[in-house]
């Protein structure tokens, strides 16, 4: 495809990319229907423990027993669109080949190029890897219907944004750290814990809990499961997911800038 | 074989030694993520004095048990779930022309031995758990049959996961529902789930036999569904029959190659 | 030293049964150097598997050194090498010399004889300037060279060589081709080799076989296959006209030429 810089280029441009993300993991269909196979087996397992957590603790953390079931089942359904594994992102395998200096001398924008595909990537995932582990908890354990699911879709797309956001950060951060696989574990162990993937933030203890609810990783389970349960106020769940989105967003845009002077001025 | 694994195994160590950096980083990730499932029972039981009947010491020994078991079958087998990739790359045809079997150089490429930080994490959580727990003498020779025998029933599902994967090709995650899902499963008392899932987990796939039957034998409880103190005892006939099951499926895995060779 | 009788492959893909390779029969003697041509896709990979116990034939009969292929696997590896020109047999991140020691420690040969051979290939090969460097860091050209040297330090009575040429360079190619030639008159190693470079089939066999639609086409020296197409100047021409024959030859008849001045002429 030839990009045509001008006007209509731009506003054309990327939703096409999303349209190409979307496109490009259809075809990976029997990888992502066996990723939602795994979480949904994990999802029951997870729910099972948390149940004799609240048979011991009824309503722990603002929640019923039927409230944590639910919330396990969300948070597997997020770990494809939400990539709370990491990965997704083709930029450190460009970065380790070099091929990285094209994307930065291309006339647009590469993190919102990068964000494009990336959107076409969840809607895909959200449906595929999301659909099944909710449908299966609702048919083993019952879910409770959503509080707002205009609010909960906002804020699943505001979780994407964010996970993107703190994703490109990582991968861009590999043309400054030597080792990428050291920097995908540290984000993949910051993910899976502090966005409430093995256990809701709200029970975890005193100031621990409290800087956990906070760090920009509870946006992308904890505050949309939140949400769908009602036991957060939507507006300000919202507030929270967008002041952490801009702030993920500015800093990988200043990275961006750094990264391309240093492919400029060094040659890569 | 043994000796086949031993000399591919050193060799792959050699080459990692290499990449040292890498080497301590990966040995480091593993012990943080290990540390995270330590992290969640530390939070758990902040909130709750026992879960499902068990209290903080018991689970810690049941948990360290079980993932001690599951580290060294990771460290020994858990390449095998890299075979889609071999069959996918074409690294299989050059393992086939090679007078060794198949399942050793699978299960040693790429060993390397940073999985040990993880095994010596669990083994750690399993000494504190024993040593406030006061087991007799008696009983405690049981702990280190259940480890092998853990052993063995988790490198059994590795190569259960593998042969599965001859068929489905593009999509090798399946295989990790039973790997990493019975590592998961057994970290908690069997307890916490429905006896339905218990009873398939001790008369079908004997996950039960990892940890818990074994485990109820050294704690000295009563079985909650009642099943008699020796069953803890079977364990070895459990992983040796599992083990069994594994190596036809693996067979008919690399028999389905050679008649297709995709 | 090999023999095909009547071997056939059949595949099933998407619930239709495709015939890879059909009623294939040859025979190749102690010490031939044969050549197995094809255009990409005629059966020549599937018939290589067959013959080296990678894949099981669905009829007729193979052998090779004296044994069935897919049923002695393990047994038939150390009496054959096997080089693929488009991966390599040997580990990676590892030094040259570590990967040819635990190829003889795998072919369990005696350190003594080991030696001697590694001496013999260093010297025709010239892998003495890399043996210590990592494979990963060596030249297509180099890593080709270890390649054969790795296939060849258990003596095999067998040596099959799928494309041994790709990718190298003139110097290069020819370095291997002199190699294998001398090594394997001496030892009187049987050769088969799959290539889609005719300098290989000029320089190295006198025998060729040739593959298409699954089927063995043509069997016989160089000198007859210049001979079925005379008139053409380069071994090259001859093979590039007998593969347009025969994609234009089977089941469909050949399609009328149009008349010099057009369609409407006719009209």
């Amino acid at each position: 495809m030839t990009v045509i810089p001008g006007h209509g280029a731009a506003v054309s441009l990327y939703p096409r990319l999303a349209w190409y993300g979307f496109r490009r993991h259809a075809t990976y269909w029997a990888a992502a229907l066996a990723g939602a196979f795994t979480n949904t087996v994990f999802g029951v397992l997870r729910a099972y423990v948390l149940i004799a957590l609240w048979q011991a603790r009824p309503g722990l953390g603002g929640y019923d027993a039927a409230d944590a079931v639910t919330f396990t089942f969300l948070t597997q359904a997020f770990i494809g669109p939400m990539q709370l594994f990491g990965g997704g992102l083709d930029l450190p395998e460009r970065i380790r080949t070099g091929d990285v200096a094209l994307d930065l001398v291309r006339p647009a924008s590469l993190q919102l190029w990068c964000l494009s595909e990336d959107l076409g990537r969840a809607v895909y995932l959200f449906v595929v890897r999301g659909g099944p582990p909710t449908l299966v908890g609702a048919l083993l354990f019952g879910i409770v219907a959503p509080h707002a699911p205009a609010a909960f879709f906002l804020s699943v797309a505001l979780g994407v944004v964010v996970s993107f956001a703190w994703r490109y950060i990582v991968a861009l951060a590999t043309c400054w750290v030597m080792d990428d696989r050291g920097l995908a574990v540290l984000s993949m162990v910051l993910t899976t814990f502090f966005s409430g993937l093995m256990l809701p933030l709200t029970i975890f203890p005193g100031w621990f809990g409290d800087l956990s609810r906070a760090l920009p990783w509870s946006a992308m389970a904890q505050v949309p499961a939140d949400v769908y349960l009602g036991t957060a106020d939507p507006a300000r769940a919202l507030g929270f997911q967008a002041l952490w989105a801009a702030v993920l967003l500015a800093l990988g845009a200043l990275m961006t800038g750094a990264a391309r002077r240093k492919v400029v001025i060094q040659g890569g | 074989m043994i000796r086949t694994y031993a000399l591919l195994a050193w060799t792959w160590t050699r080459a990692a030694a290499q990449y040292p950096v890498s080497f301590a980083l990966m040995t480091a990730g593993g012990v943080v993520v290990g540390g995270l499932d330590i992290a969640a029972i530390w939070v758990i039981f902040a909130n709750t004095g026992t879960l499902a009947g068990f209290g903080l010491t018991e689970v810690m020994f049941l948990y360290g048990a079980s993932q001690l078991a599951f580290a060294l079958a990771d460290l020994l087998f858990g390449n095998l779930d890299r075979i889609s990739r071999h069959i996918v790359s074409g690294t299989l045809d050059v393992m086939l022309i090679r007078p060794a079997a198949p399942f050793v150089q699978v299960a040693s490429d790429r060993f390397t031995p940073h999985r040990i930080g993880r095994s010596i994490q669990a083994g750690a959580v399993l000494a504190v758990g024993l040593s406030r727990l006061d087991v007799p003498l008696g009983r405690v020779w049981m702990v280190p049959v259940m480890v092998v025998s853990g052993v063995v029933i988790f490198a059994a599902l590795f190569t259960l996961g593998g042969a599965l994967q001859f068929l489905l090709t593009a999509a090798p995650e399946v295989a990790n529902a039973f790997t990493y899902g019975g590592a998961t499963l057994t970290q908690y008392p069997l307890s916490v789930y429905d006896p339905r899932i218990v009873r398939g987990l001790t008369f079908g796939l004997p996950l039960a036999f990892v940890n818990w039957q074994p485990g109820l034998y050294v704690l000295g409880r009563p079985d909650p569904l009642g099943l008699p103190s020796w069953t803890g005892l079977l364990s070895p006939a459990a992983a040796l029959a599992l083990a069994a099951v594994a190596a036809l499926a693996w067979r008919a895995g690399i028999r389905r190659y050679r008649s297709t060779g995709s | 030293m090999i023999e095909a009788d009547g071997a056939g492959r059949t595949f099933r893909v998407r619930g239709r049964v495709v015939h890879a390779v059909r009623d294939l029969s040859f025979r190749v003697a102690a010490g031939e150097f044969v050549a197995c041509l094809g255009p990409n896709g005629a059966g020549k990979s599937t018939t290589i598997k067959m013959l080296t116990g990678i894949l099981t034939p669905t009829s007729g009969r193979v052998r090779v050194a004296g044994l069935d292929p897919s049923r002695r696997r393990t047994a038939l590896a150390r009496r054959i090498g096997v080089v693929f020109g488009q991966r390599t047999t040997l580990w990676w991140d590892l030094p040259l010399r570590d990967s040819l020691e635990l190829v003889r420690l795998l072919y369990k040969v005696d350190r003594k004889v080991f030696r001697e051979r590694l001496d013999e290939m260093c010297d025709l090969l010239d892998l003495g300037g890399f043996l210590a460097t990592p494979v990963r860091q060596l030249s297509l050209g180099q890593r080709m060279r270890g390649d054969i040297a790795a296939a060849l330090l258990h003596d095999p009575v067998v040596l099959v060589l799928d494309e041994p040429t790709i990718g190298l360079d003139v110097v290069s190619k020819a370095e291997v081709r002199d190699f294998l030639r001398r090594r394997c008159a001496e030892h009187g190693t049987t050769v088969l080799l799959t290539t889609h470079d005719l300098g290989d089939v000029e320089r190295l066999c006198r025998r060729v076989l040739l593959i298409d639609h699954g089927r063995l086409a043509f069997d016989g020296t160089v000198d007859e296959l210049r001979a079925t197409a005379p008139g053409r100047a380069s071994i090259e021409d001859v093979v590039a006209e007998l593969y347009l024959r025969s994609r234009t030859t089977p089941r469909t008849p050949p399609l009328p030429l149009p008349a010099p001045d057009g369609p409407s002429a006719t009209a």
